[in-house]
């Protein structure tokens, strides 16, 4: 029944490739190998154990347990699951593979011993991924896919440089704690920068998940940033830039995500501010800082999964997720709109849902650790959160003005994998002591007392408040079709446009170049046939190349 | 993917919860009281404090509304610099360049 000692992205390999070979039906019972899997990790995965294999004359780990790996394993076969309950009814074959092959390369990364085996799912995750956007078969999906993939691989370069270069320094290719120290480190750490979405190298992120397919985003924002946060929490543990870096990814989103259209984009970019609340966590390095990390990531997993599955039930239903064009959709799709103000609240952190149990931990370890300005910023960031991911989301989807939309209930596949994640998210913010229990490090944290949910009420009512008093003086921003400029204008605008400018001066330059020379030669005076050979110009042409040759010896001899 | 198109007219159910005003008037104000139980709240209950900010009274409350105003303001701020067409991206070499 269970094996012991069995790298978990095996059973999910094996899937993918039995899914090319089996008919379309056999998606089904593909809903058997998460279950199979986390249960086997569950019973037979002990920490401290490992399976090694040689590579040229590299001995390669390719499982390692330990708690952080054992709850990010648990966490992917979670997530798995319920990504692929939710695309039981996607027949694309395409879809189905990349799917598990992803999943199961994410499992890969979280077991990895070794940088080098790191790097090899590291890539694997990318390859893998991108098929998840390009199966949209959209012009704007494939260049989107394209771009992705292109971030990606440079991370993967990164990351292989850098591994390299820390195996020539140090004779190591353990995957534990680096910290930054060598230029070795730097690599490595720019290369996690990438897949985590730190800022100015985010774009990636918020460029490709909303052009992916409904179903494809939903896996796409469970697996690559969080095994970032992981190599993060493994490698570079008490960084104290990342403090900084994390705050920074807090903020600057939610103004994006305030004034943003496109409803996946709007979660995309709250998806960068809740890897900032990690980040930060990560950055502070106590107990209770990482363990919250940690908690958070597997949290986030569940209700932006949630979230990105609500949305990606509108755009199946109604072909766009556009704020400016929705609204009124609760009346025929009211199951989706529970399931959606679920994640809402959990992303926003009510009590009793589970954004509270996680994000207080990284704010109180913020507070431990005397950041007390970047604690307001991400306090700051929370009422944000709230604003935007809590309450737009759900409102002008759901509610605000009625758009005349009537679409039909989500699919009973998206409904049950919704509801599971509803269930998850209810669960552990009741009753967070079972996930606490499976926490890496050891500490205990209480989120429950008076203080902090009066405080946290307050802040999240008052948010609202906010809301409702600018919607009612007309004040907030109103939907609109539009493209908000990001980082990605840099390569996507600046550097085209410059080539294009480039190219341009240079033909215009070559066409200059060309049609001064044809000026010159045609102005030339044009020498007649018969005075060429004249004995007369003949010698008036020799007597001047021996007036030149005098002149050549003459210096040659002066020097 | 994108079957179903929007039926306008398919709605004799306008009467839902929601299109009344009295109903949203009902939740609106009872979201007030709640919002001003809370602020009454930070008087009774004695909170902890950890950080010199919080000795303000009612510090979240006052904090989450003006957070949130501020972001709404200086995102309708960023609009006017950052926002442009839909279609900003899309097209290869039609920009203006050729002119």
């Amino acid at each position: 029944m269970w094996i012991a000692q069995l790298p978990p992205f095996i059973p999910f390999f094996i899937a993918a490739f039995l899914v090319t070979i089996l008919p379309s039906k056999s998606r089904y019972a593909m809903l058997l190998v998460p279950i199979w899997g986390g249960l086997n990790l569950f019973f037979t995965g002990q920490e401290g154990s490992w399976i090694t294999y040689s590579v040229m004359e590299f001995e390669l780990q390719l499982m390692k347990v330990d708690r952080l790996s054992l709850m990010f394993g648990y966490l992917f076969h979670i997530a798995a699951l319920i990504a692929l309950t939710y695309s039981l009814h996607v027949k694309d074959k395409l879809q189905q593979v990349a799917g598990m092959l992803y999943a199961g390369s994410a499992l890969g990364a979280a077991f990895a011993g070794d940088l080098l085996t790191l790097f090899i799912f590291w890539e694997l995750l990318a390859l893998t991924s991108v098929w998840l956007i390009w199966a949209r078969r959209t012009e704007k999906a494939t260049k989107a896919g394209m771009r992705y993939l292109i971030f990606q691989v440079l991370s993967g370069v990164l990351l292989l440089a850098g591994t390299l270069a820390h195996y020539h320094q140090t004779g190591s290719l353990a995957f534990e704690y680096i910290g930054l120290e060598s230029t070795a480190s730097w690599l490595i750490f720019i290369a996690l920068g990438i897949k985590c979405g730190f800022p100015f190298l985010h774009t990636w992120l918020t460029d490709a998940y909303p052009e992916a397919t409904p179903t494809g985003t939903v896996f796409l924002s469970a697996f690559t940033t969080k095994i970032a946060i992981f190599a993060l929490a493994r490698m570079f543990p008490g960084t104290e830039l990342l403090v900084y870096i994390g705050a920074a990814m807090t903020c600057f989103p939610i103004f994006y995500a305030v004034i943003e259209n496109d409803l996946r984009k709007v979660l995309a970019y709250s998806l960068i501010n809740q890897l900032g609340f990690m980040v930060c966590g990560i950055g502070i390095g106590t107990a209770l800082a990482l363990n919250g990390a940690v908690a958070h990531a597997f949290n986030d997993v569940i209700f932006k999964g949630l979230l990105f599955m609500t949305m990606g039930a509108v755009l199946h239903r109604v072909g766009h997720v556009n704020g400016s064009n929705l609204g009124g959709l609760y009346k025929t799709m009211p199951k989706t709109t529970v399931f959606c103000i679920v994640g809402a609240a959990s992303i926003s952190a009510f009590p009793l849902f589970s954004g509270f149990v996680s994000k207080s931990m990284v704010m109180a370890a913020m507070i431990e650790a005397g950041h007390d300005y970047l604690w307001l910023m991400l306090l700051f960031a929370s009422a944000g959160v709230f604003h935007h991911a809590g309450i737009k989301i759900p409102f002008f989807a759901f509610f605000a003005h009625d758009s005349g939309l009537r679409p039909k209930e989500a699919p009973t596949n998206m409904l049950a994998a919704m509801f599971i994640a509803s269930v998850l998210c209810i669960f552990i913010g009741s009753y967070p002591d079972l996930m606490y229990s499976l926490l890496p490090w050891e500490n205990s944290y209480v989120p429950y007392d008076i203080t902090h949910t009066l405080t946290q009420l307050q802040l999240l009512f008052f948010s609202a408040l906010a809301f409702v008093w600018l919607n009612k003086k007309g004040l907030y921003p109103p939907e609109l079709r539009s493209v908000n400029l990001d980082m990605e204008w840099f390569y996507r605008k600046l550097l085209p446009q410059t080539a294009f400018k480039v190219r341009q001066l240079a033909s215009r330059t070559n066409g200059a170049v060309q049609a001064g020379f044809v000026t010159v030669v045609s102005n030339l005076p044009v020498i007649k046939e018969s005075s060429t050979y004249s004995a007369a110009n003949l010698t008036k042409r020799m007597a001047g190349v021996l007036a030149i040759l005098l002149l050549v010896t003459y210096l040659g001899k002066s020097i | 993917m994108s079957e179903n198109k929007p039926v306008a007219d398919q709605t004799p159910d306008e009467n839902t919860f929601f299109d009344k005003p009295r109903n949203v008037d009902i939740i609106l104000k009872v979201f007030y009281v709640i919002c001003a139980l809370l602020v009454v709240f930070d008087f009774v209950v004695h909170r902890h404090i950890y950080v010199s900010f919080e000795e303000i009274p009612a510090f979240y409350a006052i904090y989450g509304f003006v957070a949130c105003v501020v972001l709404v303001v200086l995102a309708k701020l960023m609009r006017k610099v950052l926002m442009r067409d839909e279609t900003y991206y899309d097209p290869e070499e039609s920009e203006d360049g050729k002119a």
